[in-house]
């Protein structure tokens, strides 16, 4: 079986003017959209708060909720619904943690018996984190993708040429500006697991970009007739078949993540989702297409390791 | 080449062999004891397995506080053994001492006593005003951070010792940056119970109750006469049921602390049938106790935790043989968790805790379920379209991502690696980016195909062209896994040790292992064409 012919040729470099103004558009409305919302919505491993994920054994409503929360003052919390409805599981979450209202999971637990009896409700989850705890994770996980970024300069600088690298990264940034874009306008909360995801998405996309960048690499060896924006054509032509059959299996798991992986890491499989296509996106219209651009800024002197 | 094979295919099958070896006693507990006591099941995290993870951060300001105000006490008692005429020893701000010198030769003599007996201080200023000298000490700062490890070392002891006596198995208690302490209590069911049994600072002290002031006035005032304070015991009233907070006047002075117990037991009394903690001192706590009950007879004496006053009876009698007991309204659980707090001793600071994580069990086990559900799904579903596009290699592939399964999860547990729920979706990744060297191997063999190879020459050309991308590509994706794990915390932590497991694994069986199938089918079988 066969999906793309042998001899395919689209003129992707030619739509490459298109391509990057769709991307800069994306990206725009994205950032327009973290203006709106004053950033992004923090969960509360970077916010700091409480959440408590609680199952009823039966059918049960948001306001009954907040009334039982009501005898503690807590009403205000952020009470919705967790997963698919018949599993009748709610998430609480406050912006308080521990160090102002101490032991607020357990007052939570005893607000709901007020309202509903003891075997009715199982408190499943609890995750108290402190203002200080979340400044600190914030922190770590910008610091994480800046230093995966700036390792994978680095190799691909050593591997390749400064050229492809900054097409690369370029391309990295691209796709996770617009999942966060994404993660903004949808309004979904920004976790720990979903820094996870987006390192995992630079992982993707980059092992996308460098398969183009290696064929690249190795038809200019060849030095076939025909200038950089031919040859950088033709390879990503070349690779169009590998790149499209792996985005599908990757997307088939990370959908079987999506719709079966459970409410828990459902976000998480949501951004992997956005992730892979964007990145497969990318790879082929923004991170090559920019080493040609890149060439016509600054012109390389055809000096090329191995 | 037909002996190289022969190599290669015993290499791949040790290999595999290991892994089967170290993944099955994770599958099935059926195996000869050997095996099963000698190879760990795969760790899950506590999101998987259910438990309490803690961040806990120890006030080590507030050890050097408590250190300055001992060692103050011990200068003032000096003082005045040595005759020393000084007045108003405080201690201000937490943690730096005043005082104020009579005249020149107090001066003189308290520089000696300084200089010979508390080396650790330092005079941070001094003022002569009317031929009285003000004197200002504080701790030398590298007496301050000694004091502060110190207080981490030893917190991170009690904590460890407590925990040990309340029964979690496999607990994990470990330092992290400078203050901070990581606790993980995997199966606890009751975090609330854990929480206090971790987090209570546990200071015992004895006061003598002050009966030569008024507590009204002091609670009218809201300030105690000088050398004493208020303190509170929290009482739950049997007919209304309401906690009730009743006021005591007592002596600031220490007279005994839990440092000098020996031991700390739950028994129940005969009376009330009501459980209590019978206290004995070590030899030295029970002769100051001795001491003090001898001295203070018909005085009251107030028995405070951690500020809280749990009783306050009148001394009878002079007390030998060093026994004591704390009664009060407590249930089983807390007259227990307050033996074992006494008996693994007071942290030397307040803990605060900066993060807490619960899990419940039944979610952890919906949360693997889940996992596993996906991972057979979306491994079907490639397996599926590998063969469908690919034919017989497809097959070889599905091989290939068969045995990568097999080995991540036996890696898993050779490596004694923690498993999390996002590491179940790395392995689920793994599994949709394993199959991307066998694409890109086929692709390539399709070409060379194209260009009117032979079988052997196409895959030889398929393999080595192929290579050189599948290592650039798989490289900087652990480039980024490794970022991760140096970064990430618990389960996050848990997702980069199977990406790069899985990243490591896949090269090894895409790559190596199906070249081996391919040369076997050319080399012996003599295969003419290849179904790709």
């Amino acid at each position: 079986m066969e999906l793309i012919k042998p001899g395919t040729n689209i003129n992707f470099v030619g739509k490459m003017k298109i391509a990057f103004m769709i991307s800069l558009g994306v990206i725009a409305i994205g950032i327009a959209s973290l203006v709106v919302h004053g950033g992004l919505n923090l969960g509360i491993d970077f916010a700091g708060g409480t959440l408590v994920q609680v199952k009823f054994s039966e059918a049960t409503n948001v306001d009954k909720i907040r009334d039982a929360l009501g005898t503690i003052n807590l009403e205000n919390s952020i009470i919705q619904q967790f997963g698919y409805k018949i599993n009748n599981e709610y998430l609480i979450k406050t912006e308080k943690s521990s160090s102002e209202l101490k032991g607020l999971s357990d007052n939570i637990g005893e607000a709901l018996a007020t309202v509903y009896s003891k075997d009715e409700f199982e408190i499943r989850r609890v995750e108290v984190v402190g203002p200080k705890v979340g400044k600190d994770l914030r922190q770590k996980g910008i610091l994480a993708i800046v230093y995966a970024m700036i390792g994978i300069l680095i190799y691909i600088t050593w591997r390749f040429e400064f050229r492809y690298a900054i097409g690369a990264i370029l391309a990295l940034s691209h796709d996770v500006l617009i999942t966060v874009g994404v993660f903004s306008l949808l309004n979904k909360e920004f976790t720990l697991p979903i820094i996870a995801a987006l390192l995992t998405i630079i992982g993707y996309s980059l092992n996308d970009t460098i398969v183009v960048y290696d064929r690249i690499r190795e038809n200019l060896r060849g030095l076939k007739k025909g200038g950089l924006e031919h040859i950088i054509n033709s390879s990503v032509n070349q690779t169009l078949s590998r790149t499209i059959l792996t985005s599908g299996t990757t997307l088939l798991v990370v959908g079987a993540l999506f719709f079966l992986g459970g409410a828990v890491i459902h976000d998480f499989a949501f951004a992997l989702l956005i992730g892979v296509i964007i990145g497969t996106y990318s790879s082929i219209f923004i991170a090559s297409p920019i080493v040609l651009a890149w060439e016509s800024v600054k012109p390389s002197k055809r000096k090329r390791k191995r | 080449m037909l002996q190289n094979i022969k190599l290669r295919g015993i290499i791949a099958i040790v290999v595999i062999l290991a892994g089967v070896f170290y993944l099955l006693p994770s599958v099935t507990s059926s195996l000869p004891s050997l095996w099963k006591d000698n190879v760990d099941k795969i760790h899950l995290g506590l999101d998987l397995r259910g438990g309490m993870h803690l961040v806990l951060e120890v006030e080590t300001d507030k050890a050097v506080e408590s250190a300055v105000e001992r060692i103050s006490n011990a200068l003032k008692d000096v003082l005045m053994e040595k005759r020393i005429r000084f007045r108003h020893l405080d201690r201000v701000n937490g943690t730096m001492i005043t005082l104020e010198l009579a005249n020149q030769k107090a001066s003189d003599r308290f520089a000696e006593v300084i200089n010979d007996l508390f080396p650790n201080l330092v005079r941070q200023n001094s003022e002569w005003t009317n031929g009285k000298e003000k004197v200002y000490l504080t701790l030398k700062s590298k007496e301050i951070e000694t004091i502060k490890k110190f207080a981490v070392e030893q917190s991170l002891e009690t904590i460890r010792n407590r925990v040990d006596q309340f029964g979690v198995s496999e607990p994990e208690i470990i330092p992290q940056s400078n203050d901070r302490i990581l606790i993980q209590l995997p199966g606890v069911k009751d975090p609330k119970r854990a929480i206090n049994l971790i987090g209570k600072t546990a200071l015992l002290e004895f006061k003598l109750v002050d009966e030569e002031h008024s507590l009204d006035e002091a609670l009218k005032k809201g300030i105690a006469p000088a050398g004493s304070m208020i303190a509170y015991e929290s009482r739950i009233d049997s007919t209304t049921g309401q906690r009730r907070k009743i006021p005591f006047l007592l002596k600031a002075k220490t007279l005994l602390t839990g440092d000098s117990l020996e031991n700390a037991q739950v028994k129940i009394s005969d009376r009330f049938g009501e459980p209590y903690v019978a206290l004995k001192f070590n030899s030295q706590g029970a002769r100051d106790f001795d001491r003090i009950t001898r001295e203070n007879v018909k005085k009251r004496l107030a028995i405070v935790l951690d500020g809280i006053v749990h009783s306050a009876p009148v001394i009878q009698e002079r007390i030998s043989g060093g026994n004591a007991q704390i009664t009060g309204t407590f249930s089983m659980d807390e007259a227990h968790d307050l033996a074992i707090v006494l008996r693994a001793g007071a942290l030397p600071a307040p803990v605060r805790i900066l993060e807490q994580r619960t899990v419940g069990p039944s979610l952890g086990q919906d949360s693997i379920d889940k996992g596993l559900m996906s991972i057979i799904i979306g491994g079907i579903l490639v397996v599926l379209f590998m063969t469908l596009y690919y034919r017989y290699s497809g097959l070889v592939a599905n091989i290939a991502l068969i045995l990568n399964l097999i080995l991540i999860l036996g890696a898993l547990a050779a490596f004694k690696a923690t498993l999390t729920l996002p590491g179940i979706a790395g392995i689920v990744l793994t599994i949709g980016m394993a199959v991307d060297a066998n694409v890109l191997i086929f692709e390539r063999i399709r070409e060379e195909f194209r260009l009117g190879k032979s079988p052997r020459a196409a895959i030889a050309g398929g393999y080595s062209k192929a290579l050189i991308t599948i290592i650039d590509a798989n490289i900087t994706t652990l480039i980024a896994a490794l970022v991760l794990f140096q970064f990430g915390t618990g389960p996050v932590k848990g997702f980069a040790v199977t990406l790069s497991i899985g990243i490591v694994c896949s090269m090894f069986t895409a790559i190596f292992v199906t070249r081996i199938i391919y040369d076997y089918f050319i080399w012996y079988k003599k295969v003419e064409t290849v179904s790709i």
